[in-house]
């Protein structure tokens, strides 16, 4: 029993750390709201369903192709809505959560709700740690994510890319001043955080059936990891997913499933309380609260 | 020789009534009170002519109305909440919790539940005064989902059931009319409160917290009051609408309650309550004639906040408001 707890918990963790590094990537690193970030993320996934179903294409290619649709819908929706209100923190939250409740929203009204939309795995099969049987898909989400997680930090740290991501949120105009065209790279950013969102979406969704309701869940838990871990931190966003991703996995064993949202949920607001810019976020720290 | 220019006709008549009233002819005493006036009456004189339907589309309207401009209200302070429907939500739980399980009369269960809803919001909210911006709109819209979620996962106070045979107003002139004058004194109140000493403190924390600190004046204290005068507008709505509908929720924490004022603010126009109320005004009548397409009903209005955020942020009242006073007419001059 312990066991197992353990070993979901760590793959649960694992699935929160990859649901919220696209939202950290947009959000936390380069200081954009992208707060139709769940929405990306169902939306990659019916459009998998899409390609493979009704187009008949390949699984990976239909993969590839949902990651480069979902980043080009990022790229658009920083050109057409953000762009325009960028720098107003309040409108860019409420014209990107609006975007995101519409597309959600239409999928609904569309009948995307029933339970015929399920994704693929990757491979069959399952393999046995212990006592405790851990299928094949699990594993794809366990190396993919702690791949991603390293990537992000190398990419965030050592790339010219990566750091005029981080640049842009610390201090746009000497980041301007020092050449980096700062819409250009916001875009890039929204682009590359939808993609991951995708990237995620195919990889986690294949575990049970895509629901509308999953994307405002996706958000919140992307939301929750980010506060707690502190923006803009790669190393914050793991460490807070192992938290929630633990405490989720336990309220689940002994409360009942119930409780599992309601832990991010009051995880956001005791650390909003505590301590708004989170445990390891170190930018614009005495901004957040007067 | 006789030439001719173009007037702005509001020139006199706008010096003259901004601040001292110094009107001089009916022609202008018109011009500055036909606005407020003519939807005024309209608004007492629609439940008379209207079918019984649209007469229950006005009562939603007017509820998002009044839901919209208790959003306006926070928004001036500088909070930008993204969950009314915990306003909303607190306020249709109290009126349903003392007209259940205390057996309350309808008119005390509505006064109460106003105060009580306000006062409890504030208190929720109270350790999250101190955040601004984005993060204390993260809290709001996190917060009424909580609460929707304890409840399914509780079961208390009805759980997933919510709770039935909640007492009926009985008279549907007096349901009516009580809702339609609430919004005339929110309206009216809200924009003659914001003009005062009082509320210039709080638009002043909205524009420069800090400066506000310095000059000694509590922001917190201020910023909580904000809150439960916002907060119990919202409560009464949940409050009326619970004794409406005779029933109270889970739904009453829905993402309609939050989306739709904010959508009705944003399209009408944000810090006149008069946009507010206009938008609403607007947007669920809209809403109704659309009813065959169901479910589009949030898509649409996710849709209107997109598309006047970044094409017309200051909403159709502003504009409106602009051209009004821009009005032109020929006049001779002496060349």
């Amino acid at each position: 029993m312990l066991e197992v707890t353990l070993i979901y918990g760590f793959i649960n963790s694992i699935i929160l750390s990859l649901v919220a590094l696209g939202f950290s990537l947009t959000f936390g690193i380069s200081g954009v709201s992208n707060f139709a970030y769940g929405a990306m993320y169902i939306l990659a996934g019916y459009a998998v369903w899409i390609f493979i179903n009704k187009l008949s294409m390949p699984f990976f290619l239909a993969v590839i192709l949902a990651v480069v649709l979902t980043a080009g819908l990022g790229l658009a929706l920083y050109r057409f809505v953000l762009l325009r209100v960028r720098g107003l923190v309040i409108s860019e939250v409420i014209a990107t959560f609006g975007v995101g409740l519409a597309i959600l929203e239409l999928f609904r009204y569309l009948g995307f709700t029933t339970f015929e939309y399920t994704l693929p795995v990757f491979t069959d099969g399952s393999i046995e740690i212990g006592n405790t049987y851990i299928d094949h898909q699990r594993l794809w989400i366990v190396g993919v994510g702690i791949a991603l997680a390293v990537g992000l930090y190398l990419f965030t740290h050592h790339t010219k890319l990566g750091l005029a991501f981080r640049a842009i949120a610390q201090d746009e105009k000497t980041a301007l001043s020092l050449g980096i065209n700062s819409d250009r790279i916001a875009g890039i950013s929204v682009a590359f955080g939808s993609g991951l969102a995708a990237v995620a979406a195919v990889l986690i969704l294949p575990r049970g059936t895509i629901s509308v309701n999953e994307g405002y869940d996706v958000l919140i838990n992307a939301m929750a990891v980010c506060i707690i871990g502190g923006l803009g931190s790669t190393v914050g966003v793991v460490v807070a997913s192992f938290l929630i991703g633990y405490a989720q996995m336990l309220t689940d064993a002994f409360s009942g499933p119930h409780w599992k949202m309601i832990v991010s949920l009051v995880a956001i607001l005791i650390i909003l309380v505590v301590k708004p810019s989170g445990l390891f976020g170190k930018q614009k720290e005495l901004e957040e609260r007067i | 020789m006789k030439q001719r220019r173009k007037e702005r006709i509001d020139r006199g008549t706008k010096a003259r009534s901004d601040d001292i009233f110094a009107l001089t002819s009916y022609r202008e005493m018109l011009y500055v009170a036909v606005p407020p006036v003519l939807p005024v009456i309209a608004l007492l004189v629609m439940p008379l002519i209207l079918p019984p339907y649209w007469q229950k589309v006005l009562l939603q309207t007017t509820i998002f109305a009044l839901l919209a401009i208790s959003w306006d209200f926070l928004v001036s302070v500088g909070m930008v909440s993204l969950g009314q429907a915990l306003f909303f939500g607190m306020g249709a739980y109290v009126a349903g919790c003392l007209d259940h399980y205390a057996g309350l009369p309808i008119w005390l269960t509505i006064p109460l539940a106003t105060v009580f809803g306000g006062a409890l919001c504030t208190v929720l909210l109270l350790p999250v005064l101190r955040l601004r911006g984005v993060y204390f709109s993260m809290v709001t819209l996190v917060l009424p989902l909580m609460l929707e979620r304890i409840i399914e996962a509780t079961g208390m106070l009805g759980g997933t059931e919510g709770l039935t045979g909640i007492k009926p107003f009985g008279n549907s002139w007096v349901e009516m009319y009580v809702v339609i004058i609430v919004l005339l004194i929110a309206l009216f109140g809200f924009r003659r409160l914001v003009t005062t000493d009082y509320g210039l403190v709080l638009k002043a924390i909205k524009d420069n917290d800090r400066s506000v600190m310095s000059a000694g004046i509590n922001i917190y204290w201020m910023k909580a009051q904000a809150l439960f005068i916002s907060g119990s507008v919202g409560s009464f709505c949940g409050a009326y609408i619970t004794h409406v509908y005779m029933f109270v929720g889970m739904p009453d924490f829905a993402l309609d309650y939050s989306i739709l004022p904010l959508a009705s603010a944003v399209v009408g126009g944000m810090g006149t309550f008069a946009g507010s109320v206009m938008g609403a005004f607007i947007l669920v009548p809209l809403s109704e004639a659309l009813r065959n397409v169901g479910g589009l009903r949030i898509v649409l209005y996710a849709m209107s906040l997109v598309v006047f955020i970044v094409l017309l942020p200051e909403g159709i009242f502003h504009y409106i408001q602009r051209k009004y006073q821009q009005f032109e007419r020929w006049v001779e001059v002496e060349g």
